[in-house]
């Protein structure tokens, strides 16, 4: 084993942490909003817009039709333009953003449809407004639901950064290629798969916990 | 008083339309406990939703104390609701939310400061008797206790009307009793007009004083609650009076059992 390991792999696991929470709170803030609106939005729901939803919808599958590894590359001019540059690992949080984020938005949406509808109206009848209903009803009540979906999609980003790698935006996914891959460094080319194993299984044991902990309050017997 | 003037509603189903209102009339007094009856499917349902527009009439008026409720645009509607509440056969509570919390909920809409809201829920936890249930979520309560909540959500905000949507149809005969015993105990106590709705006689028998007869949409029999069981006009109200008797017999009932 080299000395260099462990400095290089730290290097790629700070990456790689960079990269999940940066695209893991925005794609989670603009997923929750589309996933919000997808399902107020659709028929019979309490804010009906259906041509909305429609369209809505129709660019959430667009985006999410394209795989990301060629996501990456069409968004390149984009990325140019918005981050300023299209190498390296800041760079590639944009597309990132932008293809996790429509995968985010529809498993909020069948989170938030859980909530039964007669609980919907039941706050209607009490004189609760749509602003009203989203946040004191729908949010609060497909809570674990949402924690379980979070966390699903924590893992996608994981997996999203690794294959990002390819195109050279740095972490995990990088040094397995470089290093792994073109040079027969097979003690890096473990190791990252070890670390993203920890990696996934530390954020689904973290986000069972959390959807455990809210749903054992609701529903303990005395 | 409560009027409803030719009230017609329709469904558009894959099958062809369904009309679950035709022409409703009634008037309902201030302070009365108004019975509506029907089979599954005859409208009652259709027709208590269009007094809160829970569901929308495609025509006629709802007049409630001089407002047009069919005419208010949403903003105003949320306020009208605000003085009518409604509990359901499925209660409808919140999971995320304790006992206090669920009734509550339409306290805070409003905004109301958390002294007063804490004052007013102590108040209605007296009046259905839950005070010691008050922290526990509703997973944690039977059937009953889960309806009483939903009666002290209904009525944290002090309405006019409370509508009652089958809310004794989900519940075994002696938790009917009881939350019966309850809605007449308000109706009493806050002069607060009923309308329920229910598939059961007995419910009707017990509490209402007016009645309607509901088939196919249309009101096809109205009037006290006793003349219309003395001398049943209606093919609906004689049927149900004739399962009523045929599952009864000749047995002798003690109080709140057959409800």
């Amino acid at each position: 084993m080299s000395s260099d390991l462990v400095e290089i792999l730290l290097k790629g696991l700070g990456e790689t942490l960079y990269m999940v929470v940066a695209t893991g709170i925005i794609a989670n803030i603009i997923g929750f909003i589309l996933g919000i609106f997808m399902a107020i939005t659709d028929k019979g729901n309490i804010w009906q817009h259906i041509k909305f939803n429609n369209a809505l919808g129709t660019v959430i599958n667009t985006f999410r039709s394209v795989p990301e590894i060629i996501l990456i590359v069409v968004l390149i001019p984009l990325t140019r333009i918005i981050v300023g540059t299209s190498l390296g690992t800041t760079a590639t949080i944009f597309p990132l953003v932008v293809g996790l984020s429509p995968y985010l938005a529809r498993i909020f949406e069948s989170s938030l449809r859980t909530v039964e509808r007669g609980k919907i109206e039941a706050a209607l009848s009490m004189g609760a407004n749509q602003y009203q209903i989203v946040t004191k009803v729908i949010i609060p009540e497909a809570l674990p639901s949402i924690i379980r979906g979070i966390t699903l999609g924590l893992i996608s980003i994981i997996a999203a950064t690794a294959v990002a790698g390819a195109t050279g935006a740095g972490g995990l996914g990088d040094l397995a290629i470089r290093f792994g891959y073109q040079r027969y460094r097979t003690d890096i080319l473990y190791s990252t798969v070890i670390i993203i194993i920890l990696m996934v299984q530390g954020v689904q044991f973290f986000g069972d916990f959390s959807a455990r902990y809210v749903n054992k309050k609701r529903y303990k017997f005395e | 008083m409560i009027s409803i003037s030719n009230i017609s509603k329709e469904y558009s189903t894959p099958y062809g339309k369904v009309t679950a209102l035709k022409n409703v009339n009634l008037t309902i007094e201030k302070g009365d406990i108004y019975g509506i009856v029907g089979f599954s499917g005859a409208g009652k349902s259709t027709l208590i939703r269009c007094i809160n527009r829970l569901e929308e009439p495609d025509s006629g008026n709802i007049i409630i104390d001089g407002i047009d409720i069919t005419a208010l645009d949403n903003k105003a509607l949320n306020k009208s609701r605000k003085k009518i509440g409604m509990i359901f056969q499925q209660f409808n509570l919140l999971d995320s939310r304790t006992v206090s919390e669920n009734i509550s909920f339409s306290l805070e809409l409003d905004k109301m400061p958390k002294k007063k809201i804490k004052e007013r829920v102590e108040e209605i936890l007296e009046l259905v008797d839950l005070s010691d249930k008050k922290d526990a979520y509703p997973s944690q309560l039977s059937g009953g206790q889960k309806q009483r909540v939903g009666i002290a959500r209904a009525l944290a905000n002090k309405p006019d009307i409370l509508l009652s949507d089958e809310a004794t149809s989900a519940l075994d005969p002696l938790t009917t009793y009881s939350i019966l015993e309850l809605l007449r105990d308000i109706n009493k106590k806050l002069n607060i007009t009923i309308i329920l709705i229910t598939h059961e006689l007995d419910v009707i028998k017990y509490i209402c004083k007016n009645t309607a007869v509901i088939e196919q949409g249309e009101i096809i029999e109205q009037g006290q609650t006793e003349s219309l069981f003395l001398n049943p006009k209606s093919a609906t109200l004689k049927k149900f009076i004739e399962i009523l008797t045929n599952f009864q017999g000749k047995d002798t009932f003690s109080v709140g059992e057959g409800i």
